[in-house]
């Protein structure tokens, strides 16, 4: 039995980096990212054909009652009936499989064999969740922008407080409110990817992300917890609303950013000491 | 700095009542081509996954030349490479793609050496196909291809051979073998004795968690000869007789010999002139597969037996 020289430590080693390319490829070979991104597209084209071929319309939204005057209040409703599930949904889609798919085909050993840490692995997939949802809102709310935009013209903009804003500023606010809306977003992300981590099931947390999301909207419609609103993560969702305004009401949308940030970190938190520490077994 | 590939003391590690792997010690040497040889079940996939980091073990550590996993993460993999049960790929990739993967995770121009991995595990004309339509052969070179990128000093493979058809055994030893013989160290983790005794100078035999032997396979081998059946016209006057140059015991119709070959030639003789004829004296050679069951099977479970009685 003999010893031998110790195979150098590498100095030059991969990292988070290379870990999110790798994640990002990966979500472009399944056919789940392209169902969530397809679902984004899909979504606005259906409402918008919805609203040319019935005189009906969301009722009780906001910029519902000028979703046919302008194309811009199109993606600004599309924003709000998306709260309720079809986002959040689209969100855990990526987010609640990132980790738990790997879990359930034994690919985590491979990548954890590698020269990469633990933590590179996991944020690269943060990233990488992140990265989707972001370009899940980014899709949803240029499809509706356009195809409002094509039918009803992209006229001046009533805003919440009453006030007419020219096409340019219209603009701006929609994407400056997406930016707002990507807030509560995140958050539904990481919470997605908490579950993603500790169910170790792809399935079981997608639909509990979502039965989360739906669970905080259930307390939000309960007026004897009406004290808790202004800390649901559900309560988020409406914060983009303060960028329509004029002059711009800020206050929800700081909330919404340390409030978001109290559901996020912590999740994202458990879910590193998690995956740092846990064992991978099985596949 | 010198330091042996693998040193493990002690390691245990439980899954709630059961000792998955209990107290293991391990020491494979530079160059040794080392059989982790068991049962399905005895805890050798569970010890390889604590050598590579992948579970953390209850109690003791191991080391890779010297690095903790547990303490140093992947660094303490440089220079080391391997998979536990069958190496996974994403399905809907194809295998190229799965080594550039894993070799982005490398690093240390690990995408370099893509297409030689893949010449040397047969895989270059399949590589643009998807991992979801590999055999299980297939992935299993394909692990072995993902292995080689990163250009390892010491290999861990866990049952390399299970699964494949009888050729697929034999191309997969066949590689092996070769990757011995460039000088890479291997732990080769199996339950079949001729693939142990084929490929490996050295073994380590465990049943139900606990190290049986460790040492030289030879030497294994070698302390278990001495054995001789013996069948005479009259097995009651002869065991008498044998008891005087050795061991001696009745085994299905006939009688087991325990002695060296100069206790053997004198027992002959002895029974010749005491008017007992000899039908058969024959030496017994213990495979590795008899030691194998012995050790696994028998009362050594219960670690009542001691160990040089097992080997003889």
């Amino acid at each position: 039995m003999t010893a031998v020289a110790v195979p150098a430590i590498r100095t030059r080693r991969p990292g988070v980096g290379a870990v999110y390319r790798w994640e990002l490829r990966k979500l472009l070979a399944q056919k789940r990212t392209f169902i969530g991104l397809g679902a984004a597209f899909a979504v606005p084209l259906i409402f918008v054909i919805g609203l040319l071929t019935s005189d009906g319309g969301p009722e009780e939204l906001p910029f519902s009652a000028f979703v046919r005057d302008t194309g811009f209040a199109v993606p600004l409703v599309a924003l709000a009936f998306g709260a309720f599930w079809l986002l959040p949904l689209l969100t855990a889609l990526v987010a609640g499989d990132i980790v738990a798919t790997e879990d359930q085909n034994g690919t985590l050993k491979t990548i954890l064999t590698r020269s990469v840490e633990r933590w590179h692995v996991f944020a690269g997939k943060v990233l990488a969740a992140l990265t989707y949802t972001v370009a899940v809102l980014a899709i949803y709310v240029a499809v509706a922008l356009v195809a409002g935009g094509l039918f009803w013209g992209f006229d001046p903009l009533t805003t919440l407080s009453g006030t007419q804003i020219g096409p340019g500023r219209a603009l701006l606010l929609t994407g400056l409110g997406t930016l707002a809306y990507l807030l509560p977003m995140s958050a539904m992300a990481a919470i997605g990817i908490l579950l993603s981590t500790l169910t170790r099931n792809s399935a079981a947390a997608v639909v509990g992300t979502l039965m989360v999301s739906i669970f905080l909207q259930i307390i939000d419609a309960i007026s004897a917890l009406n004290a808790l609103d202004p800390y649901l993560l559900s309560t988020q969702f409406n914060a983009w609303q303060g960028i329509l305004r004029e002059p711009t009401d800020w206050d929800p949308i700081v909330r919404s950013a340390w409030v978001c940030a109290l559901y996020a970190l912590p999740a994202l938190g458990w879910a590193l000491t998690r995956f740092l520490r846990r064992d991978v077994a099985g596949g | 700095m010198d330091a042996l590939p693998i040193e493990a003391r002690g390691l245990v590690k439980r899954y709630g009542e059961i000792t998955a792997v209990d107290h293991v010690d391990l020491t494979v040497g530079a160059g040794d081509v080392y059989g982790y040889l068991g049962p399905n079940g005895a805890g050798k996939t569970t010890s390889l996954r604590m050598l590579l980091g992948l579970i953390r073990p209850d109690e003791g550590s191991a080391r890779l030349f010297g690095r903790d996993p547990q303490l140093e993460g992947a660094r303490a993999l440089d220079g080391v490479a391997g998979f536990v049960e069958a190496p996974r790929f994403y399905p809907y990739l194809s295998g190229r793609r799965n080594l550039e993967l894993v070799a982005a995770l490398d690093g240390d121009g690990a995408e370099r050496r893509i297409g030689e991995a893949l010449d040397t595990v047969d895989l270059a004309d399949r590589a643009k196909d998807k991992v979801g339509g590999y055999s299980h052969g297939m992935r299993q070179r394909l692990g072995i291809a993902g292995a080689l990128l990163r250009a390892p000093r010491l290999l861990l493979l866990d049952e390399p051979t299970t699964g494949l058809d009888p050729a697929g055994m034999r191309d997969m030893r066949a590689l092996i073998r070769r990757l011995a013989d460039q000088g890479i160290t291997v732990l080769l983790s199996s339950h079949l004795m001729g693939e142990v005794e084929e490929l490996c100078d050295r073994v380590a035999i465990v049943g139900s968690g606990r190290v049986l032997y460790e040492g030289a396979l030879d030497e294994l081998i070698a302390g278990a000869a001495g054995r001789y059946e013996l069948r005479t016209t009259d097995d009651v006057y002869a065991m008498e007789i044998a008891t005087r140059y050795g061991e001696v015991s009745e085994s299905g119709g006939a009688l087991v010999f325990r002695g060296d070959a100069q206790a053997a030639a004198e027992l002959s003789v002895a029974l010749g002139v005491a008017g007992v004829g000899i039908t058969a004296l024959v030496p017994q050679h213990a495979t590795l597969e008899e030691l194998f069951f012995r050790m696994t099977e028998g009362p050594a479970l219960n670690g009542g037996r001691p160990l040089e009685e097992v080997a003889r």
